[in-house]
């Protein structure tokens, strides 16, 4: 694979490089300790590094200070109660947490939900998708010095969050996704709101493009720096934009069967060659223009009919096993439902993307300069119920 | 144990996951000891002893991507389950009052396992309490597969896979800790999750929740009743007192 092989020539270029100052410059050895509270960690994750000069020369990763053990939580919860739970596990997103927990129900009910409640729960994928890489793409800047890309993430995702908020009643937790449908249908006025809204986001999107990839600086810091070729990545279990930074042509969106509506609409998967900090950032960015048009398209073929399926009142999951994923905007993030015919799960594995992502950081670390690691952990964008569950 | 289970014969299997099913089972041999099919979807068990050739042997057959690794503890719940709690679990009478599909709701009853009836376990059967499964998926055939194995009832042991995938490392020590299962050639095993001092394993099943110990079921029995609201016909809101 091409691809691969100019990333992994790059990466021993610049080792061997690194290597050579090395010999020069050895030192004795120090331990630095980031965290477990650093902006950079979206909450609390804490790395050890083990320093020769400036150089990480090993990286613990410690996570945990978070934990809230919803997979054991699942097993005494009816699954209506659950989607309450999962809401928290990646804040910034909550309704694309909800929705692969309900496929896997409505999978093991062989219900399905009529195509409107299909669309909007589309939709609001969507919808939460940019008001999470929104954040993300202003918050890369902060990273590297530059801060007026966070007061424009915050001005823009507010948009977003109202639209949310104003069609399920929340901001942060909507839980709108119910078995066999939605909550809600959408208000009076939404359509033409939310159109203002996506050209707003769009707006950013640019503003950010000319701001702070044609910047000097950012360039200098991201482009060659933490480079994970694909191979690894995969291994890796890295998915989402980071790992179609590093060239790989997946998305679970075009490439997974999904009752959801992707399928009929007309977009693109962003890919990038490069495997770095900056290819990470550059994917996500057009991920989240792509996604405000997904959006204009969903809104303009809006089918109309129920929102939702006949399900009993009281949901019974008749016994088996099924896994649901879908292209959350971390990554992938799927749910394996053991049930045995009871009103809740008997377990559920919750597959969250940051996890995965964040498990490649001892392996990505090894040979950074200090200030990299900042930038590398910002690039990989993680959130830290996302690890923690 | 069962091959391609009868019951699942109604959902359509997908041709490709048994072309990859009789590809596996050419390539691990007896090895295979249980497989199903289900909308698409395949788990296939493996003996044991076979739990890192397996992923040998998918690695060479492009499954490139780790998707996850986990465990099942298949005993029955032992704590005070809240759905069978009288009053939580749905009556008769609601029931017929649904205008929902009659499949839904009645086959579940008889199936729920009561405490102490043994053991069920799922697809692709098992014989044992404890079993480990992994997913792997390939981002070139765009297909997935779900493995599992047996473990050891007393000594839960088996294979580590980070030579094969390293994406299992944290995989691997999350479920020691929560499972108690040992992972033979994994270089750290260390709690990932739980503070050092840590006892016990908490997603096995005899593993007590405790805030359900304490406090059996919220919504059951800390119930307030509605609090009078004074201007309730909608003429006196409250928030005209300071005005």
């Amino acid at each position: 694979m091409a691809v691969a092989d100019q990333q992994r020539i790059s990466y021993i270029s610049s080792q061997a490089a690194d290597v050579r100052l090395n010999v020069e410059l050895q030192t004795e050895e120090m331990t630095l300790n980031l965290g477990p509270q650093h902006p950079a960690t979206h909450g609390t994750l804490r790395i050890i590094a083990r320093l020769d000069g400036e150089q990480v020369v090993k990286a613990d990763v410690v996570c945990g200070y978070m934990h809230r053990g919803y997979e054991k939580l699942t097993e005494v919860r009816t699954y209506p109660q659950v989607t309450t739970l999962i809401n928290r596990i990646d804040w910034l997103s909550s309704f694309a947490n909800e929705v692969p927990f309900i496929l896997a129900a409505e999978d093991l009910m062989e219900v399905e939900a009529p195509p409107r409640a299909q669309w909007i729960r589309t939709l609001f994928f969507e919808l939460s998708r940019i008001a999470n890489i929104t954040l993300f793409i202003g918050e890369m800047g902060v990273q590297l010095g530059a801060i007026t890309p966070v007061f424009f993430a915050f001005r823009d995702r507010e948009y977003v969050l109202n639209l949310i908020e104003s069609a399920t009643g929340g901001r942060f937790h909507p839980n709108f996704d119910r078995i066999g449908g939605i909550k809600d249908d959408l208000p009076k006025g939404w359509i033409a709101e939310t159109k203002d809204a996506m050209r707003r986001i769009r707006g950013y999107c640019d503003e950010l493009e000319t701001l702070l990839m044609g910047n000097e600086i950012f360039e200098a810091r991201t482009r060659g720096v933490g480079v994970i070729p694909a191979d690894v990545g995969l291994s890796y279990g890295l998915s989402g934009a980071n790992i179609r930074a590093s060239g790989v042509d997946w998305d679970l969106r075009r490439d997974a069967p999904s009752p959801l509506a992707w399928k009929e609409l007309d977009w693109k998967v962003w890919t990038h060659p490069d495997g770095d900090s900056f290819a990470r950032y550059w994917v996500r960015l057009q991920e989240t223009r792509e996604a405000t048009l997904m959006v204009d398209q969903l809104l303009d073929g809006l089918p109309s009919g129920p929102i939702q399926a006949k399900v009993p009142r009281i949901i019974k999951v008749p016994a088996g096993e099924a896994w649901a994923h879908t292209e959350n905007p971390l990554g992938e993030m799927g749910y394996y439902i053991v049930s045995q015919g009871g009103l809740g799960p008997f377990r559920c594995k919750i597959r969250s993307a940051s996890f995965h992502n964040v498990s490649i950081t001892p392996w990505l670390l090894k040979g950074v300069y200090v200030p990299d690691i900042i930038t590398i952990l910002s690039s990989l964008y993680f959130i830290l119920g996302d690890i923690d569950r | 144990m069962s091959s391609a289970d009868a019951s699942s014969a109604t959902t359509a299997t997908d041709d490709r996951q048994q072309a990859l099913l009789e590809d596996l089972t050419t390539r691990l041999g007896d090895a295979v000891v249980g497989s199903h099919l289900r909308s698409g979807d395949l788990w296939v068990r493996v003996r044991p002893d076979a739990w890192l050739r397996a992923a040998r042997e998918c690695r060479a057959m492009s499954f490139d991507y780790f998707c996850y690794l986990s465990g099942i503890d298949w005993l029955p719940h032992t704590w005070p389950n809240p759905k069978v709690i009288e009053g939580v679990a749905p009556d008769a009478d609601d029931e017929a009052a649904l205008p929902a599909d009659e499949n839904f709701v009645e086959d579940t009853e008889p199936e729920a396992p009561a405490p102490g009836d043994g053991i069920t376990t799922g697809f692709a059967g098992g014989d044992t309490r404890f079993q480990v499964l992994a997913r792997l998926y390939s981002t070139v055939r765009h297909i997935g597969v779900t493995l599992k194995a047996d473990l050891d009832d007393e000594v839960p042991r088996i294979e580590s896979w980070i030579t094969e995938y390293p994406g299992a490392d944290w995989c691997e020590r999350e479920t020691w800790e929560m499972f108690g299962f040992d992972f033979v050639g994994h270089p750290n095993l260390i709690h990932l999750y739980l503070p050092g001092e840590f006892e016990g394993f908490p997603l096995r099943k005899d593993f007590p929740l405790l805030a359900r110990e304490v406090k059996p079921w919220p919504g059951l029995v800390d119930v307030e009743p509605m609090p009078e609201v004074p201007g309730a016909d909608g003429d006196a809101p409250p928030s005209e007192a300071g005005a």
